[in-house]
């Protein structure tokens, strides 16, 4: 028990439910853990489990050293008493109280060392025109824009947020998604989120949990766990490769230059100033590779690099890891290509990536680096 | 109240007692009664059903000579709260008791069907902020079910100021004691002359059925827009 760090999540759980039986273990320190996978694979019962809603038939749970749930040592805490912050898919805001009282709902029952003040949570959200209104009279985006805020201001050791950005239309995802950010950036509370989006992950994940059918089959940093193909909870189509990159200009045909480990990378205009640090997703489908560096091609963006391996999976396709100095490329080929080419463990290979391919809404703040 | 006799005039203020106290005793246990059917699993739970709802279906004759065999002065039960100075048989407190208890099944129907529409996942996300299990129906559940809580009790108020068949059984009609406005105008039909003043005691009963019904319809609106936020 005393091999727990202090800080941040323990969670190890074992709990039946019907055919479904998760059965979970992992930990998470500062910053925001995503908890990934398809919907069913439990991501929601344990997030439950973890707010006290859901009392599992064994297992344990502790946030910063406190012991929420020891089912061995016959420990329980009510969910009142567990001080997570909890940002439902579906807001929940109470209908009968105007935004403040909404905001200020858990501030009672919350201690008053280091809790946020409530100007600053609502300048941080953007919801000062708000206070006064009900939540019926509020778009999707606020409503879900107070929850964090109240979330927040309940002082929580922990913050939970279960598929927060699901609920809502693409501009809207867009509006909230910045926010998860900021937090991430802001507070020294940790966040547990949940998603099944891979772009959500990539913006936002320092750590990453892969949950299928109720287990955790992989977890580690967000750059590592996304480029590894094993890992395809959303699909093949949801493969991809995250690059760190810094923005260099904006260029006047509407492109933006980024640099990657020294290499140069294109993208239609990005919203950010130049120097600033972004992730950038490189879906696998969207790579295409090259042996020898190519010539006369439309495409901007092109990594030169070495196969570290390649994996056949079901069906015709393959996938590639190759390691760029820009960082770790992933690329869906045909087995036939891979054979054609000669695709192997060590090969000097060109990435290809085509300039339009890369998402806007997959380019995002990037997390501040450990050591700074 | 010139048009109304000192007799009559007594009549109204009785019911008006009776009906009052009969709800406002009943409120706090028809909110419970209706919490527990609602929300909660327990044995019996269908026979507490069946008990709460027995007044609604039986001649009000029935419930009111049960009310004299279990309450009567000459009842065991009756006479040991008799001994303790509580009496109901042929007293005005009788009248509110029989009053209670024809009102209370529509009391609890209309708060359960309150509290059975209230989202739970709301009182999840108040637990989560920090409340407890009080705090969250103090806060959450009870404001949300007002509009059904306040129905209940206005409903349970005009079946109070009507009944008859229960009250005349079990505390008789004795003017000034145990006259209700129902069973004024019963008296006044029955001797020569009286139906001028049953007519007017008809008026007021119309009267106040009417207002409790504009009464509560104007609260749940009243409710129903300040959580539509407009």
């Amino acid at each position: 028990m005393s091999g727990a760090q202090d800080r941040g999540l323990d969670v190890a759980l074992d709990h039946r439910l019907g055919d479904f039986h998760l059965q979970a273990e992992f930990s998470a320190t500062e910053g925001l853990t995503v908890l990934f996978g398809r919907s069913g694979s439990g991501k929601t019962t344990l997030v439950n489990a973890v707010a006290g809603l859901l009392r599992p038939q064994s297992g344990r749970i502790a946030v910063d050293g406190t012991v929420l749930v020891d089912t061995a040592r016959g420990i329980w805490r009510p969910p009142h008493r567990r001080r997570v912050g909890y940002v439902f898919q579906d807001a929940r805001l109470f209908p009968h109280l105007t935004v403040r009282q909404n905001l200020l709902y858990g501030r009672r029952f919350a201690p008053c060392e280091g809790a946020p003040r409530l100007d600053d949570v609502v300048g941080m959200l953007g919801i000062g025109a708000l206070l006064s209104r009900r939540p019926a009279a509020l778009s999707g985006g606020e409503k879900q824009r107070v929850a964090i805020g109240r979330a927040l201001l309940a002082n929580p050791a922990l913050i939970l947020a279960d598929e927060p950005l699901a609920a809502l239309d693409e501009p809207r995802k867009a509006e909230i998604l910045p926010y998860f950010e900021r937090l991430r950036e802001v507070t020294r509370t940790p966040i547990l989120y949940v998603s099944h989006a891979p772009g959500e992950v990539a913006r936002l994940a320092s750590t990453v949990v892969v949950l299928e059918a109720g287990r955790v089959i992989r977890c580690g940093p967000a750059a590592e766990v996304l480029s590894d193909p094993a890992v395809t909870p959303a699909g093949i189509r949801g493969v991809g490769a995250v690059l760190q990159a810094r923005i260099r200009t904006h260029h006047e045909d509407g492109l933006t230059e980024l640099e990657a480990g020294g290499q140069r990378l294109f993208l239609p205009r990005v919203a950010q100033a130049p120097g600033t640090l972004v992730r950038v997703r490189v879906a696998a489908q969207d790579v295409i590779l090259s042996r020898e560096a190519p010539r006369g091609l439309s495409a901007l963006n092109i990594l030169p690099g070495r196969i570290d391996a390649v994996r056949a999976g079901e069906g015709p396709g393959a996938l590639v890891t190759l390691d760029t100095a820009a960082g770790r490329i992933l690329a869906r080929v045909t087995r036939r290509s891979a054979e054609a080419l000669g695709l192997a463990p060590g090969t000097p290979c060109h990435a290809v990536i085509k300039t339009v391919s890369i998402a806007r809404e997959d380019v995002g703040a990037a997390a501040p680096r450990q050591s700074s | 109240m010139g048009w109304l006799g000192p007799e009559e005039w007594r009549a109204v203020a009785l019911s008006l007692r009776v009906s009052f106290w009969a709800t406002l005793v009943a409120l706090p246990l028809g909110l419970f009664t209706a919490y527990a059917l609602a929300r909660w699993r327990f044995p019996g739970k269908q026979l507490l059903n069946g008990l709460v709802h027995l007044p609604l279906i039986l001649p009000p004759v029935v419930t009111g000579y049960l009310l004299l065999a279990v309450l009567g002065t000459r009842a065991p039960l009756g006479a040991f709260l008799q001994d303790l100075g509580i009496t109901f048989a042929f007293r005005w407190t009788g009248a509110a008791l029989a009053a209670g208890i024809m009102g209370f099944p529509l009391m609890v129907r209309a708060m359960r069907l309150s509290i059975e529409a209230v989202d739970t996942r709301l009182e999840e996300a108040a637990a989560t902020l920090g409340a407890s299990r009080g705090v969250v129906f103090a806060t959450v559940t009870l404001p949300l079910i007002l509009p059904g809580v306040l129905t209940g009790a206005i409903l349970a108020f005009a079946k109070a100021m009507g009944e008859f068949g229960a009250t005349i059984t079990f505390v008789s009609n004795i003017p000034g004691q145990t006259q209700t406005l129902p069973s004024a105008i019963y008296a006044f039909l029955q001797v020569p002359g009286g139906e001028a003043a049953a007519l007017r005691l008809v008026l007021v009963a119309v009267a106040v059925a009417m207002s409790a019904l504009l009464l509560s319809e104007w609260l749940s609106q009243r409710v129903a827009r300040r959580i539509a936020g407009t």
